[in-house]
């Protein structure tokens, strides 16, 4: 059956254990987890989850049901099915001796990324973005040499008023 | 109001909850709890013989009567020893609240004496947990485990509680009502979805109605009988649901599945419309997906949105609690008129009964179910798992809901004779069987110890192969008679040990003798009676679909 990416926008109890129960969910079914990003809302009792996994239909209907049942869980949004914006941040540390830096600089300057960090030998990238142009760049900068690369995993919002 | 300790707020909203027994068993990290339980005689403690037994009395209890049983053990061991009884219910949605002490707060995490992350351990099979860090959050949490436990689809919560929190004073009030944003269930069907339903019913031809274990849970034996009864559709109730529609009713195909009748696995297999209420086309019940029902369309109604749709495709999902739904299906439909399918059931059921050939002089395991249905026909049966599990179920012939309970879907071998004790608790003015094997009554035979202390008039009835006789079954058919591991001669005489705990305690070894030690039993009711009844070691559980097999492939029975 064919495998789609989903992007599951989850609103949930601010409680200890409730990543748990939303991991376990996942590992307890066989389930990836491509990326997952937690953190509070503007109500510090409620956090937000952005869950990315893939799985056939059937196993992305399973997901959305099971993430509904738990009692800790007050929201779930498919935002694959909605229009939607999605987001996620990048801190990439180059290798960059003085004789390259001008190129690496150049790169971020055409994707509007920013330097945030720099050393002799290294400098250290900032990029937001979609999947599409962090893809993009990365891979106009790996030929530099990518000392590390860590990234936010997803955050992702519905377009337009809350329906 | 004076304030006062985390142990007696706890007791105090057991009150407010209306519970009447506590199974459990003492311990370091439970000890003010237990202290608590000494001042307060409107809730009766039994104390069982190990925390597993005490879960499944808690279980029993509450199969039998509905009501959320309520289990107490200590930190670390005493709570790890209540998992398979947690498990259990959890497999069949009982509702079940279990409470564990656990070490002090400062000293969670910590590798200290007796404890054990339980919360972590129990976290995939309770239907939520809670842990209780300081006496403030008592009565809240009591209450919000009760009505998580008993609502929606039922399951045990898991209420851990730190020894600080219990000795730490509060001042008690108990919410007057529960309301958790992120649990709504949804007990009303979809109007159009019904409908829907009922169209398809209309139109059926070869219709059939596959009930489980959650119209029990929902007390929806009267719709479903009403259902039934006015559609004129045949019907299925599954291991889980046994009794919820009687199976002398001309209408009952008896149970599906692996060890089902041949009639109903038949029938799921010609019909074009299946009707599942509070069923979960189990693996037991479809035998292999690929040829299960390829012709019927399927309607599900189910209170776990789920449920629906995890194993077979489903056309129209009704969202809802079985009594509701089924209550407003009946206002609907009208009888259909399927007069060659209803002949083509009947000739099935005429054909292919559930059927066993008399060994030489052999008692044979279904003529003791058999005399049992006859002397006690309304008895509440507690069985447990295995052989003799499915020879109960297929024998005896249940009539009403919550008569027939049983680990179904966990398999839990030990169950029945605590949650045999927690059945009688529940249910003092019935009588109640309880059928085992001598495989599964060994593994929790001390439970024995409180069935007599508290003179419960139980009646236990041990089909005694001295096997492990479903795997010697399975390892006669599909391992070459490589019987592994099985072979449970060296079980100690269950009459004599019967004696030794203090119970009543009979063998039983010549066909002529059953009728009569059966109605002897009749008459103990000073405590527990044991018989154990010597069957014939070789016979096997037929009709069976096996694994990977259709159910049109039924074996009917070996020549």
């Amino acid at each position: 059956m064919l495998e789609d990416r989903h992007i599951f926008s989850v609103l949930v109890e601010n409680r200890f254990g409730v990543l748990a129960r939303i991991a376990g969910l996942f590992s307890g079914r066989g389930y990836n987890i491509d990326s997952l990003n937690v953190a509070e809302t503007d109500h510090p009792e409620i956090s937000h989850m952005t869950i990315v996994t893939h799985g056939d239909a059937q196993i992305i209907e399973q997901i959305y049901k099971h993430l509904n049942k738990l009692i800790d869980v007050i929201k779930v949004t498919d935002l694959t099915t909605e229009n939607h914006v999605e987001r996620e941040l990048v801190l990439i540390k180059m290798n960059a001796s003085p004789n390259r830096r001008g190129e690496i600089l150049q790169i971020v300057e055409i994707f509007r990324a920013r330097t945030v960090d720099v050393s002799p030998a290294t400098l250290t990238i900032e990029i937001t973005g979609d999947e599409g142009k962090l893809k993009a760049v990365i891979d106009m900068l790996r030929p530099y040499g990518i000392q590390e690369l860590v990234r936010t995993g997803k955050i992702a919002i519905m377009r337009g008023a809350a329906k | 109001m004076e304030p006062m300790r985390g142990a007696n707020l706890l007791i105090e909203s057991l009150k407010r909850e209306g519970v009447e027994y506590i199974f459990g068993l003492n311990g370091g990290a439970a000890m003010p709890i237990f202290d608590a339980l000494y001042d307060a005689p409107d809730i009766k403690l039994i104390p069982m013989r190990h925390e597993q037994g005490a879960a499944h009395a808690a279980d029993g209890y509450a199969r039998a009567t509905g009501v959320v049983g309520v289990v107490l053990a200590t930190s670390g061991p005493g709570a790890t020893n209540l998992v398979t009884g947690i498990a259990t219910a959890f497999m069949d949605s009982i509702p079940m609240v279990a409470i564990t002490g656990q070490v002090f707060t400062h000293l969670m995490g910590n590798d200290a004496f007796q404890e054990c992350d339980i919360i972590g351990v129990t976290r995939p099979i309770c239907k939520h947990s809670f842990l209780i860090k300081t006496s403030d959050e008592v009565a809240d949490i009591v209450a919000e485990a009760f009505h998580i436990a008993s609502t929606g689809r039922p399951g045990p919560v898991v209420v851990d509680f730190a020894k600080d929190a219990q000795i730490s004073e509060s001042i008690f009030r108990f919410p007057e009502s529960v309301n958790i944003r992120g649990y709504k269930p949804s007990v009303d069907g979809h109007p159009r979805q019904i409908a829907k339903a009922v169209e398809l019913i209309h139109n059926a031809k070869r219709p059939i109605i596959y009930a489980g274990g959650g119209v029990v849970l929902s007390e929806a034996a009267k719709e479903l009988r009403e259902f039934a009864i006015k559609t004129g559709i045949p019907i299925t109730v599954t291991l889980m649901g046994l009794g919820a529609f009687p199976e002398t009713h001309p209408l009952s195909m008896e149970m599906p599945g692996m060890h089902g009748s041949c009639c109903a696995n038949y029938a799921f297999t010609d019909s074009d419309l299946i009707v599942a209420v509070g069923a979960r086309f189990d693996d037991r019940v479809t035998g292999e997906l690929k040829k299960f029902a390829p012709k019927a369309n399927k309607v599900h109604i189910d209170i776990d949105p789920s449920c629906i749709g995890k194993n077979v495709a489903i056309d129209v999902p009704i969202v809802g609690d079985a009594k509701r739904v089924l209550a407003k299906m009946n206002e609907l439909v009208h009888h259909v008129d399927i007069e060659p399918w209803r002949r083509q059931t009947d000739e099935w059921k005429e054909k292919y009964p559930f059927e066993y050939h008399q060994r030489g002089d052999k008692i044979m395991p279904q003529y003791v179910i058999q005399q049992i249905y006859e002397i006690y026909p309304d008895a509440v049966i507690v069985g447990d798992v295995g052989q003799h599990q499915m020879w109960a179920a297929q024998y005896f012939k249940f009539t009403q809901s919550r008569q027939w309970l049983n680990s179904g879907g966990l398999g839990t071998m030990g169950f029945s004779l605590p949650a045999a004790i927690g059945a009688q608790l529940g249910c003092p003015d019935k009588t109640i069987v309880n059928i085992n094997g001598d495989g599964s009554y060994i593994m929790t035979i001390q439970e024995l110890v409180p069935a007599v202390t508290l003179k419960l008039p139980l009646k236990i009835f041990i089909i005694n192969n001295m096997y492990l006789g479903m795997v010697r079954q399975w390892q006669e058919l599909f391992h070459q008679k490589r019987y592994s591991a099985v072979d449970y001669h060296d079980n100690p005489d269950f009459a004599l040990l019967a004696q030794a705990f203090g119970a009543t305690g009979l063998r039983v070894e010549r066909i002529e003798d059953v009728r009569p030690a059966l109605e002897k039993a009749k008459h103990i009711n000073e405590g527990p009676v044991v018989i154990d009844f010597i069957v014939d070691e070789d016979e096997n559980v037929f009709p069976m679909v096996p694994a990977g097999a259709g159910l049109g492939d039924v074996i009917r029975g070996l020549a």
